[in-house]
C-alpha cells in the first residue's frame, strides 16, 4: 500500500480538509488519495513512517462464518489501551456488535501491516484514518454481498449492527452469512468509501467509564480488562513453552567494561544451573545491542538467579573509558559551569544580549533534572527459539521491527527467518522501544538449538541498566522592563544526546531532542536566544515517556513563574501575555524542521489553543481563590506531540514541610477524541508520574555504577502520593487535527506541582527531585 | 524437596528447592503466571497472593514456608473471575498495563476482610505497598470503594449511583 498520504487540493486549505476526524467523506477520501499521490512534497505523519500505513481490510479485518469479527491490531499494547481504541475505531465504521469482536496482535511485519513502532505518541493519530477506511471497506463489500445475493442495487443496501439489510423488502442477512461471499470480492477503491458521518458513531468519541469520579457505562468495555483482573492476560514472562529454560545476565556495571575473567564454578554447583555463557558486548555506542556479560541457564528463574549471585567477575573498565569515573554530582556541576558560557545557537530573534543589558530587572535561574529508569512494572523479559535455521521470539517490545531486526543480524539470517510474535507490555514508557533484551535472550537461545530460553531481567537489572532519562541543566535569563513585562528571554539548555546511543557522541542534542519543547518555546517576547551548550554522554540515554519535553517544560515553566513574582504580577496573567495573541506558529519559523513529524500547515504551535486550556484548568480550579497559609496553586502548561496540556495543583505544605496535594484540573486538547475514556486513563497516569518525577524520582552514578537498584531505593508514586482528586478537563476540540494522548500529559507536572509548592510555602524548587527540600 | 500445600482449592506438591520463593514456584513449575514478578524484594506487591487468607509477597516468601497451607492466586479468587473487585476493576476500567493489577487485587482483597468499608486513608495506607507504574492509584482507590459498596449489600447497580453515577 501507498506510503503517501499527501495532499494538495486548489482552493481548498488542507488544514480544513483533513482537520475534520469525522468529517470523512468521499470527497476527502479522493482528494487525498488521487490527487494526493501526484505529490512531491516532503513527507509527514504516518506517510513518512517506515513502513507506512496500510488500509487493506483484508489485512486487519476477518469475519467467520460465525459472525465473529477478529480485527488485528498492529500496534504495541502497554496500557495506553491501543488494543481497545483501534479496534474500537473499525468495529464502529464497520458496524460490528462489540460483544461479537475480538482482537488479534500482530506479529512484526512491517510490510504487511505498515509501521508498527509504537512510541511517540503516534498510534491513534496515525491509524484513526486507515483503520477507519479499512472497515468501511470491509462493510462496504459486506453490502455487496447482500446486494448480490438478493439481486438489488448496492445503494439500496446498508449495515446496520452486526447484519445488512434491504428495507425495501426487509431482508437481512447478519455479518457472518455473508462473510463468505464477501471475502471474495475486490476491495473497493478508496474512492468509493464513504465514512459514517458522526451522528452514526456508537463508540468513536463516546464518554464511558470513570469520568471525574463519576461512573458511566464501561461499554464498549476495555478488550483486555476481564483477562488482566483473573490474571489471564499474557505479558512477555507470561509465555509459557515446553522444555523452557530460564536466563539471566551478569553485565557490565560502567557502561561499555568487558568481561575481564570469570569463575563460574559456585555457579554450576546451585542446583539447577545448567550452563554459563559468555556474552560479549557491541561497545560504545550500544545502540540496541546487549551490553554483553555472563548468562547463567537454568531450570527455573530462580536458580539462574542464584546461579548469577554465586558467579565471580572481573569487569575491566577500560573500554568504557572516563564512563567509568561518571559521578552525577560532579557531572551537574560542570553542566552548571558550562551553561554560564554561551553555546550552539539555535534560535535568535533580536539582540537578546543587548536587550538583557538595558533591561529594568533581570531574573536568572538555573533547573536541574535527574537521571531516570523508566521501570516498567514488568521488566524487560523474552523468550527466544531457535531451530532448524529459524528464530522465534515472544516478547513485550514497542518496536517489533527493530525486534526483528536484533535477532537476524546477531544470528545472520534472513528477516524472513525471525518471527517476533507481540505479547502484552506490562508498561513501556520507552524502555522497550530498545529490544536488547530480545537480542540477549538470542544469544542465549543459540546455544540451546530447539529449546525456548526465557531471558528474565531482575528489577536491578532495570533500573541498573536502563537507556536512562538525560540528565539535564537548563539555565535562564530573561529582562524585564519597569513594567515587568519581558523583553528579553536567553535559554541554554544542556543534556546528553540520545543521538550518542547510535553515534560517535555528538555532544549536542539533536533536532528532535530541541524540537521538544525548546526552539518551540511559543512565547512572544522581542529579544530571544537559545543556545546548546556540550554535554557528553556517559551512560546510555534513551527515551523516556516524553523524552526531552520534561526538562524543557521544567525549566521554561518554573522560570516564566518565576519572571511572574519578580514582575509582582498574577501568574496566569502573566503567561497569557507573554504568549501574545492568538496565532499559528510554524515550526520553521522557530528553528524547529522537525514538528513531531508533522506537516506543519496541519500541526501549527496553536497559540489559541494553549491559552484556551490554560483557561479552561485555571477556571476549574478556581484560580485566584484564597488558599490561607500554607496552601498554594499553581499552573504550567505545555505544547508536545502535537497536542496541548495545562495542569493546576491545589496543595498545601505543613509546617514540617509534609506535602498534600489536594487535587489536581487538567485540561487537555489533542483535537479530536477517539476513545475519551483511554485520553483520561492517560492523562491521570501522567498527572501521579510527573508528581514522582517532581519529588522522589533519581538514579545518580558514582564511579560509573547506578547507585539505585530497586524501588526501595529508585522511588516511584504510591498510592498515598496520588492526589486526593485528580479532573481530567477534555478540551472539544474536533475541528482541528488529531494529537498525541500517551505523553503529552507528564511535561507540565512537575513545574506546575513546583509552582504551586512555590505559591504555598515560598520555597523555589530548582533542582529535582524535591526530596527533602521541602523539611527544615 | 517436595512442598505440599492447598493452591486454589486443590492440593498439590512441588519438588524444588524449600528456599524457592514461591513467585517461582507458581510461575516456573505451576504454570500459574497470573502473579507477577516485580522487584524480588517485597517492595512493589506485584507478587501479592493471598496465605491462609493473608496477603503475602510470593516473592519473598521460600516455597517451603507454604507448606501445608492454603494459597490462594489471581486465578483462584474466583471461580469465574467475578469477585467484586474484579467487576469492580473492569467497570471503571481501572487497568492500564494490567501487570500489577492482580497483585492490587489480591492485597485489597485481603483488606476488605480488615476494613469492610475502608477510608481513603486506611486504602492509601493499606495498598501503599502495591505500585503501578502507569499509575492508575486514583481509579484503584474508587475501585476499592465500588467493591465495598457492593459487598456490603448496596449491589452493583445501587453501588454505582450511591458513587455520583450517571447512567447511560
Amino acid at each position: 500500500m501507498s506510503r503517501s498520504d499527501n495532499l494538495m487540493l486548489a482552493n481548498v486549505s488542507r488544514r480544513g480538509l483533513l482537520k475534520g476526524l469525522a468529517g470523512g467523506s468521499a470527497l476527502m477520501l479522493a482528494a487525498r488519495w488521487d490527487l494526493g499521490l501526484a505529490n512531491e512534497k516532503a513527507q509527514f505523519g504516518a506517510g513518512a513512517m517506515p513502513g507506512g500505513w496500510v488500509d487493506n481490510p483484508n489485512v486487519f479485518i476477518n469475519i467467520g462464518s460465525d459472525g465473529l469479527v477478529t480485527i488485528v491490531n498492529n500496534r504495541a499494547e502497554m496500557g495506553q489501551g491501543i488494543r481497545t481504541s483501534l479496534v474500537m475505531v473499525a468495529a464502529d465504521e464497520l458496524g460490528a456488535d462489540w460483544d461479537q469482536v475480538r482482537v488479534q496482535q500482530a506479529d512484526a511485519n512491517q510490510e504487511k501491516y505498515g509501521n508498527q513502532n509504537t512510541d511517540g505518541s503516534r498510534s491513534m493519530r496515525h491509524w484513526y484514518d486507515p483503520m477507519r477506511r479499512a472497515a468501511a471497506a470491509a462493510r462496504l463489500m459486506l453490502e455487496q454481498a447482500a446486494a448480490d445475493e438478493w439481486d438489488v442495487p448496492v445503494h439500496e443496501v446498508r449495515a446496520e449492527v452486526h447484519k445488512v439489510v434491504h428495507p425495501a423488502t426487509g431482508r437481512e442477512a447478519g455479518f457472518g452469512e455473508l462473510a463468505k461471499a464477501a471475502r471474495e470480492l475486490d476491495v473497493p477503491g478508496r474512492d468509493a468509501l464513504v465514512l459514517k458521518s458522526d451522528s452514526e458513531l456508537r463508540f468513536i468519541g463516546k464518554e464511558s467509564g470513570l469520568i471525574n469520579g463519576e461512573l458511566k457505562s464501561a461499554h464498549p468495555k476495555a478488550i483486555d480488562g476481564e483477562d488482566i483482573v483473573s490474571g489471564k492476560a499474557i505479558f512477555g514472562a507470561d509465555i509459557d513453552l515446553e522444555d523452557t529454560l530460564y536466563a539471566v545476565v551478569a553485565r557490565p556495571p560502567v557502561y561499555g567494561a568487558k568481561v575481564k575473567s570469570v569463575d563460574d564454578s559456585d555457579a554450576l554447583k546451585v542446583s539447577g544451573v545448567k550452563k554459563v555463557i559468555r556474552i560479549e558486548g557491541t561497545g560504545q555506542p550500544a545502540a540496541f545491542s546487549p551490553l554483553g556479560g555472563v548468562a547463567v541457564v537454568a531450570t527455573n528463574t530462580w536458580a539462574a538467579m542464584e546461579g548469577r549471585r554465586a558467579l565471580k567477575i572481573d569487569w575491566d573498565n577500560g573500554p568504557a573509558g572516563d564512563n567509568a569515573s561518571y559521578t552525577t554530582e560532579a557531572y551537574r556541576q560542570s553542566l552548571e559551569k558550562a551553561a554560564q558560557s554561551p553555546g550552539k545557537v539555535v534560535r535568535q530573534k533580536g539582540d537578546a544580549e543587548a536587550a538583557l543589558k538595558e533591561a529594568d530587572q533581570r531574573v536568572s535561574a538555573t533547573y536541574y533534572m535527574p537521571h531516570m529508569a523508566q521501570s516498567p512494572m514488568e521488566p524487560p523479559v523474552a523468550v527466544v527459539r531457535i531451530r532448524g535455521g529459524k528464530a522465534e521470539a515472544w516478547a513485550p517490545v514497542q518496536n517489533p521491527r527493530a525486534t526483528r531486526e536484533g535477532i537476524a543480524g546477531l544470528l545472520e539470517m534472513d528477516l524472513e527467518n525471525v518471527t517476533v510474535h507481540q505479547t502484552l507490555l506490562g508498561g513501556g514508557f520507552g524502555r522497550k522501544s530498545k529490544p536488547d533484551f530480545v537480542t540477549e535472550a538470542a544469544h542465549v537461545a543459540k546455544e540451546f538449538e530447539g529449546q525456548p530460553i526465557k531471558l528474565q531481567w531482575s528489577r536491578e537489572d532495570d533500573i541498573q541498566h536502563a537507556y536512562f532519562h538525560a540528565v539535564s541543566v537548563d539555565h535562564l535569563e530573561a529582562g524585564l522592563d519597569a513594567d515587568g513585562k519581558a523583553t528579553s528571554w536567553r535559554h541554554r539548555t544542556l543534556s546528553p544526546s540520545i543521538a550518542s546511543l547510535f553515534a560517535p557522541d555528538p555532544k549536542h542534542k539533536g533536532e528532535f531532542e530541541l524540537g521538544m519543547g525548546f526552539n518551540t518555546m511559543p512565547f512572544s517576547i522581542p529579544a530571544i536566544r537559545l543556545e546548546n551548550p556540550p554535554a557528553p554522554a556517559h551512560v546510555r540515554i534513551g527515551w523516556f515517556r516524553s523524552v526531552y519535553n520534561l526538562p524543557h517544560a521544567w525549566a521554561i515553566q518554573s522560570f516564566a513563574h518565576e519572571m511572574s513574582v519578580a514582575a509582582g504580577k498574577d501568574h496566569r496573567d502573566y503567561v497569557l501575555d507573554l504568549l501574545g495573541s492568538d496565532r499559528e506558529v510554524h515550526n520553521l519559523t522557530v528553528g524547529d524542521g522537525w514538528n513531531y513529524g508533522e506537516d506543519p500547515d496541519l500541526y501549527p504551535i496553536d497559540v489559541a489553543r494553549m491559552r484556551r486550556v490554560i483557561e479552561r484548568a485555571t477556571e476549574e480550579a478556581g484560580w485566584g481563590r484564597e488558599t490561607g497559609k500554607g496552601r498554594g496553586l499553581g499552573l504550567a502548561f505545555h505544547h508536545s506531540f502535537v497536542s496541548y496540556t495545562a495542569i493546576v495543583f491545589d496543595v498545601e505544605v505543613d509546617d514540617d514541610g509534609e506535602l498534600t496535594i489536594h487535587r489536581a484540573d487538567i485540561a487537555f486538547d489533542c483535537g479530536p477524541q477517539a476513545n475519551p475514556e483511554r485520553i483520561r486513563s492517560q492523562i491521570e497516569g501522567a498527572c501521579v508520574m510527573g508528581i514522582g518525577i517532581a519529588l522522589q524520582s533519581e538514579v545518580t552514578f558514582k564511579d560509573g555504577v547506578a547507585q539505585q537498584d530497586n524501588f526501595d531505593s529508585y522511588l516511584i508514586p504510591r498510592m498515598p502520593d496520588a492526589p486526593e482528586v485528580v479532573r481530567v478537563h477534555l478540551i472539544d476540540n474536533p475541528d482541528d487535527a488529531m494529537g498525541g494522548v500517551g505523553e503529552p500529559g507528564l511535561p507540565p507536572v512537575a513545574p506546575a506541582l513546583c509552582n504551586a509548592i512555590h505559591a504555598a510555602t515560598g520555597k523555589r524548587i530548582r533542582r529535582l527531585p524535591v526530596g527533602d527540600q521541602l523539611r527544615g | 524437596m517436595a512442598t505440599e500445600f492447598q493452591l486454589n482449592g486443590q492440593a498439590i506438591t512441588v519438588d524444588i528447592d524449600g528456599d524457592t520463593p514461591l513467585l517461582w514456584a507458581l510461575r516456573d513449575d505451576l504454570d500459574q503466571t497470573g502473579t507477577k514478578y516485580g522487584c524480588g524484594i517485597g517492595m512493589c506487591g506485584a507478587c501479592t497472593v493471598l496465605v491462609n487468607g493473608r496477603a503475602t509477597r510470593s516473592c519473598i516468601t521460600p516455597v517451603e514456608s507454604v507448606a501445608n497451607a492454603t494459597v490462594t492466586t489471581i486465578e483462584g479468587l474466583d471461580p469465574d473471575g467475578e469477585h467484586p473487585l474484579q467487576k469492580a476493576w473492569v467497570q471503571t476500567q481501572t487497568p492500564q498495563c494490567g501487570y500489577c493489577q492482580s497483585g492490587q487485587i489480591m492485597q485489597a482483597a485481603a483488606m476488605l476482610k480488615d476494613f469492610p468499608d475502608p477510608t481513603d486513608e486506611q486504602i492509601n495506607s493499606v495498598m501503599a505497598g502495591n505500585l503501578c507504574r502507569c499509575m492508575a492509584y486514583v481509579r484503584i482507590r474508587e475501585a476499592i470503594k465500588l467493591a465495598a459498596r457492593e459487598m456490603n449489600g448496596a449491589g452493583a447497580d445501587n453501588a454505582s449511583v450511591a458513587g455520583g453515577a450517571t447512567n447511560e
